[in-house]
């Protein structure tokens, strides 16, 4: 195949994901609690809504957990290539540095330790309690990104990957001691912000979540190029002219702002990070990552809303739990993409 | 050459009262100390010593990958550590013991890497970058595998690919650690044939290996390293005042009339 043919194939693969990812919006509008036509659904969107009910379901609610799970898809999934290829490591993903854990450890002091102040966080499910809620995930992985800065001059990407892994487990404790000491009703509020949603963004916040999101998702174009040659190690990259410590620096703050966001707004999702990077080499066939870092995007988006849909099909009683569907559509994805790569180690 | 004219030739890299070595938080560990180098166009070094002798510490420190504990390199006459990394690529290539690629990659994708240092932010390439990438491929023999990934090649295709991608460079000076490292003897033959060739084409090109007939019979210079000091002559010469002896051990070295 010459490079001309392999390069529209990658964008018929492009082309492809984004209507996947169209079609599966717009999925997620028609299902919920009550199942709305996809005509209907076009119609409010154009602003024909015969019902004003549809409307305000789609307009008020089903239109930014959709856009929240596209953004946080393609968040995710761009700030886990990222490390996959900054750490040279297949299971690398956006919380490998801790964000994760520095979000789970400042969300878990505002509800789990915070005292009386808070007016019963389980009860407020819109508004300030859950700003609040944001607010300590934001610090949380904001410190825990200022730390990483601090040492990513100092030490090897080994050494902060594995500061990194440390630092998870000592605010895994930290949380477990909260945890311990908190009153129930608090305890399930957390770990109800563990299992990760889409929902209950307002459309205030959907607009600070969608700037922060595609502020990052530019800062990680900016680094394709300088990616392509860091895939091959920081010795051979900085023999072809790439300053790998500003890289670095810049692909980290990608991540920090990508997967900050969405911690902050949908909880720790898991998962998708790790698995569509691999998912979108395997669909495009390449390690360049103007391309990887495209594919990614849509197909985060797209694994997002496919899981947001799934999480609340029709049949059953309530909602289940985001990570556990993230996590049962993309264990099987990932086996299948290493899988059906047996035999090649480009990993090793 | 002659001796006349090499003297002419102009010194593309150079090295002044280089002190090469690690620089640890407590202590500093010197492993070659107050070195005087000049590389010129046309020339092949071969950079020689046993294992350990700190020969891929020197070509770090010569490519700018490890700064020196004193003293400067030159690169065309201006101070490394001030060139900018473009600048730098622009005029040395450096192929080192790297990792294989992350992520399934071509040999025509991985040579293009060599265009870095020419493209623009979104890394594509123009006409001029395509011809120096089917330039780089065809001065290694490797047109065929250009579609191929790089992770099925073998480990002699590989390092062709890897001379191809610093060719691509279009750098004057070429530096390879033990480019000729896991390839059979046919392979490492052809790849110093192809060394020797570019340098012929006016490259300067230094590469480290610690076979010594290999060097013998391919490289115009040698740098012997031998206990923390660098000598630098023709492989002749080394070999008839018993540096080469020296370095390796008795019997090792073939004998000076061996050579042709």
């Amino acid at each position: 195949m010459s490079p001309a043919h392999r390069s529209q194939r990658r964008a018929r693969v492009l082309l492809a994901l984004a209507v996947l990812v169209l079609a599966a919006a717009l999925a997620s509008l028609a299902f919920g609690s009550v199942s709305i036509t996809f005509g209907s659904v076009l119609r409010a969107i154009i602003g024909h809504a015969r019902d004003d009910s549809v409307r305000s379901i789609i307009w008020a609610f089903r239109l930014p957990k959709a856009a929240t799970a596209a953004l946080a898809g393609a968040a995710l999934a761009v700030s886990g290539l990222l490390m996959q290829t900054l750490f040279r490591n297949p299971l690398a993903g956006p919380y490998v540095l801790g964000l994760s854990a520095g979000a789970s450890l400042g969300v878990a002091l505002v509800v789990l330790a915070a005292g009386g102040g808070w007016v019963g966080f389980a009860s407020a499910a819109s508004g300030w309690g859950d700003m609040a809620v944001a607010v300590a995930a934001s610090l949380g992985a904001g410190l825990v990104l200022a730390m990483v800065l601090l040492a990513a001059r100092r030490v090897s990407p080994l050494v902060l990957l594995i500061l990194g892994v440390l630092f998870g487990y000592a605010a895994g404790a930290l949380v477990t001691v909260l945890l311990q000491l908190a009153v129930a009703e608090r305890v399930q509020a957390f770990v109800q912000w563990t299992f990760g949603s889409f929902g209950g963004v307002s459309t205030r916040e959907l607009g600070l979540l969608a700037t922060v999101v595609v502020a990052g998702l530019a800062l990680a174009a900016t680094t394709a190029k300088a990616l392509d040659a860091l895939a091959f190690g920081a010795d051979t990259a900085r023999s072809l002219g790439v300053n790998v410590p500003a890289v670095r620096t810049r692909a980290l703050i990608a991540t920090a702002l990508l997967a900050g966001a969405v911690t902050a707004f949908c909880g720790p999702v898991g998962f998708l990070g790790v698995a569509v990077p691999h998912l979108a080499r395997g669909l495009l066939g390449t390690g360049e990552h103007r391309w990887l870092l495209a594919g990614s995007a849509l197909a985060g988006a797209a694994v997002a809303l496919i899981s947001d849909v799934v999480a609340q099909l029709p049949g059953h009683q309530g909602v289940l739990p985001l990570n556990a569907v993230t996590a049962l559509i993309g264990a099987p994805v990932l086996a299948w993409v290493v899988l059906r790569r047996r035999g090649e180690e480009p990993w090793s | 050459m002659s001796a006349a004219l090499r003297t002419h030739t102009r010194s593309l890299l150079r090295a002044r009262g280089l002190v090469v070595g690690h620089a640890r938080v407590r202590r500093r560990r010197t492993v070659i100390e107050d070195l005087d180098l000049s590389l010129r166009a046309g020339e092949l070094v071969c950079l020689l010593g046993r294992n350990g002798s700190s020969k891929s510490t020197l070509l770090r420190t010569l490519t700018g990958l490890l700064p020196p504990l004193a003293g400067q390199v030159e690169l065309q006459g201006r101070d490394l550590a001030r060139c900018s990394p473009r600048q730098r690529a622009r005029r040395l290539a450096a192929v080192g013991p790297a990792p294989a690629p992350i992520g399934p990659i071509t040999v025509a994708e991985t040579v293009a890497l060599g265009r870095y240092p020419y493209t623009r932010w979104h890394g594509r390439l123009t006409p001029v970058d395509r011809r120096a990438v089917a330039a780089a491929m065809a001065s290694v023999g490797i047109e065929a595998l250009v579609q191929r990934r790089v992770e099925t090649l073998s480990d002699g295709e590989r390092q062709k690919t890897m001379v191809a991608r610093a060719l691509a460079q279009e750098a004057e000076i070429l530096v390879l650690d033990e480019p000729t490292a896991f390839l059979d003897i046919t392979a490492r033959a052809e790849l110093m044939l192809t060394l020797a060739a570019l340098a012929a084409r006016g490259r300067a090109v230094v590469a480290s290996s610690h076979d010594l007939d290999l060097a013998l019979r391919h490289a115009g210079i040698l740098w012997l390293i031998d206990r923390g000091r660098l000598q630098v002559g023709a492989p002749r010469a080394l070999l008839q005042d018993g540096s080469l002896e020296r370095a390796f051990g008795a019997g090792v070295a073939p004998r000076a009339d061996a050579l042709a």
